[in-house]
């Protein structure tokens, strides 16, 4: 079923986000010296964590990796804290202790994103495990690369979940890279959905460039989590723009070729759905540019608010090492 | 005041927490089995049901990091590690993940989960089966490590392990399990990061963790024939480890054995001896003795089991030379 308008418009939006802040970030990142984390940028993806954050509330979690920006502005995560984040300053998500990769925000469901390949598939199945435990219909949900896939928890959590019948969804995006290694080089079979099948998981191979297409395969998802029917393995075929990390797109170092990286920008999520949203007249083309507006406007506040704000006091270095 | 063992106190920490705090519960493998881990988790899954009580396949990756997932979601898990070789799976989990939690993300989420960890060794189990990997632990940051070395502390220490906002390791060993003293029925903890004096002395000190509390007493017994008068504290915890306690009483002495049953190169022991080098090295009469497992894995025969693992003996002697220089 085709969401409301209101929907759609929402997915947009925050497809938009994502589009706007990372092309921002990618920009910042060829000046020297401007931010020094490792940032890994969610360019070409934006559908995936839309489509299934757009199924959540505040009270489901969702668990993210190294390239964590997209998922957390999916689910309410704060664009000011994230900039302040990826600058190092005291006003963070993380207070300048995380980084890029590391955000936060726990009252919007975001426990915290891991830069250890994987380490979140387990932690999310826990989550569950949790809300299980205690009564609630909440889900959990883990975004995780097709890398991640060849890690050994990937597949005692797959285990883990149906065993248990877990609320969690299992989310991987395939964007057909392991850092610089293609997927037909690391993996023997590159149908992902099948690993989680063999587990006994519903599972599905979808278009992660179609953002309908996302949104309404984690309807089902979720709806049968929150019925108490168990976890699903969502494969979302998609593909990052740019590097493993930085602002560079690595075809001068052969890893990939142009005309691979034209094709999937022939796919552009974004456009895809902004085509469709003027072809079925849900938004008109002056509709667009006034989102567009307010989105790269909501972008420069976020950038000066990240720049003004301080950083964290050297002698609160070893504050949090532990609780208490 | 009715007297349990070792493993009956566990047990009843575990019972009487689960009791109390519906967040708790416990998984891992052999948690219903009747010989994993002895009498520890005997009656608590008819109790609790298998939910709060899981015993889980052998994933031990997985099962650690689904117990991070469980406490950042609102409960206190207790993952429990029939054999701490094992463990080496869990190490992304428990050092990345839970470790890092609090700090990394700034103060908001921790991790309050018990990873319990049982050193099961001896009777020719050989390299695979004997590791105490507690130094191991104890150097990773946003870790608490707690070693108790008798049925009063198995239970007190286990309840403050539970009750901490953190994630903390509980180690302790098979060779305890049976030792019996007396343990109050109600509800009670034993502060993490306090060592306690277990005998008084003037001559020396032992400074000893889990089982080599025991050899360390026995040793001490011997030692007051000779009319050599050791004082011996339980470190009860590897991290943070009660400093005070220890430059008090080797200041006191002048001098120390360091017993711990890990190995030595980079082991618990030679942190303290640092801990001791760094404050008080004038209060010091004779060097730092260390009595340790060798850098060696743990062999399968007896004979050679004798040799390898340290007993009340190997202290004796070590003090014997100290006092003698």
């Amino acid at each position: 079923m085709i969401p409301e308008p209101g929907t759609l418009i929402a997915l947009y939006t925050t497809m938009l986000r994502i589009r706007k802040t990372e092309e921002k970030l990618a920009e910042l990142l060829n000046i020297p010296g401007e931010i020094i984390c490792p940032v890994h940028l969610y360019l070409g993806e934006e559908a995936v964590a839309t489509g299934i954050c757009a199924n959540l509330n505040d009270a489901d979690f969702v668990f993210s990796s190294h390239r964590s920006h997209g998922h957390f502005l999916a689910k309410g995560g704060s664009l000011k804290k994230m900039m302040a984040e990826i600058y190092g300053k005291a006003t963070g998500s993380s207070k300048g202790r995380g980084g890029s990769m590391h955000l936060s925000e726990p009252e919007k469901g975001l426990p915290g994103s891991s830069a250890i390949v994987a380490g979140t598939i387990s932690t999310a199945a826990g989550a569950a495990y949790a809300f299980k435990l205690r009564g609630l219909k909440n889900v959990s949900v883990t975004f995780f690369g097709d890398g991640a896939t060849n890690e050994g928890v990937f597949y005692e959590t797959l285990n883990l979940a149906v065993l248990n019948k877990l609320p969690v969804i299992f989310i991987c995006e395939n964007n057909l890279y392991s850092t610089h290694l293609s997927i037909k080089n690391c993996l023997g079979d590159t149908d992902i959905r099948k690993k989680a099948e063999a587990f006994g998981m519903s599972s599905y191979r979808i278009d992660g460039n179609n953002v309908i297409e996302v949104y309404e395969t984690a309807a089902q998802a979720v709806k049968r989590a929150r019925n108490g029917e168990g976890p699903t393995f969502i494969e979302a075929q998609t593909y990052r723009w740019l590097g493993h990390v930085g602002p560079n797109d690595d075809i001068d170092k052969g890893l990939r070729s142009q005309r691979e990286l034209d094709s999937w920008k022939n796919r552009c999520p974004v456009k895809r759905i902004e085509k469709w949203l003027i072809s079925n007249g849900i938004l008109s083309g002056a509709g667009i540019q006034e989102i567009q507006d307010t989105v790269i406007a909501e972008v420069e506040e976020a950038l000066i608010y990240a720049k003004e704000s301080p950083f964290p006091k050297k002698e609160d270095l070893l504050l949090n090492v532990y609780k208490g | 005041m009715r007297k349990l063992k070792f493993g009956d106190a566990i047990n009843e920490a575990l019972r009487q927490m689960m009791e109390e705090d519906e967040r708790v519960f416990l998984i891992g493998q052999g948690v219903t089995s009747p010989w994993y881990v002895g009498a520890t988790t005997t009656g608590l899954v008819d109790r609790f049901g298998p939910e709060r009580v899981n015993d889980s396949p052998v994933s031990e990756n997985g099962v650690t990091g689904l117990a991070v997932g469980a406490a950042l979601a609102g409960m206190k898990p207790v993952v429990m590690h029939p054999r701490m070789d094992f463990m080496y799976y869990a190490m992304d989990p428990i050092a990345n993940q839970a470790a890092n939690w609090h700090y990394m993300f700034g103060g908001q989420l921790s991790v309050p989960m018990v990873i319990w960890g049982i050193i099961n060794r001896g009777n020719e189990q050989s390299a695979q089966h004997a590791q105490a990997l507690h130094a191991m632990y104890a150097h990773i940051p946003g870790l608490k490590v707690v070693m108790p070395s008798c049925p009063y502390d198995a239970k007190g220490l286990l309840i403050a392990a539970i009750q901490d906002d953190n994630p903390v390791l509980f180690v302790d060993e098979r060779w305890l399990y049976e030792m019996e003293e007396e343990v109050p029925e109600e509800m009670y903890s034993v502060p993490i990061s306090k060592a306690v004096i277990r005998k008084e002395g003037n001559d020396l000190t032992i400074l000893a963790t889990s089982w080599m509390v025991t050899e360390a007493l026995e040793a001490a017994g011997i030692l007051e024939n000779d009319e050599i008068h050791a004082e011996v504290i339980d470190l009860r915890t590897a991290k943070p480890m009660d400093e005070a306690m220890v430059l008090a009483s080797v200041s006191k002495t002048g001098r120390v054995i360091i017993a711990d049953g890990g190995w030595r190169t980079c082991g618990f022991s030679a942190e303290v001896a640092a801990v001791i080098a760094e404050n008080i090295p004038h209060m010091l009469k004779a060097p730092v003795k260390r009595v340790t497992l060798p850098d060696a894995p743990a062999p399968a025969s007896a004979v050679l089991e004798k040799e390898y693992f340290p007993n009340s003996d190997t202290i004796y002697h070590a003090a014997k030379k100290l006092i003698s220089g």
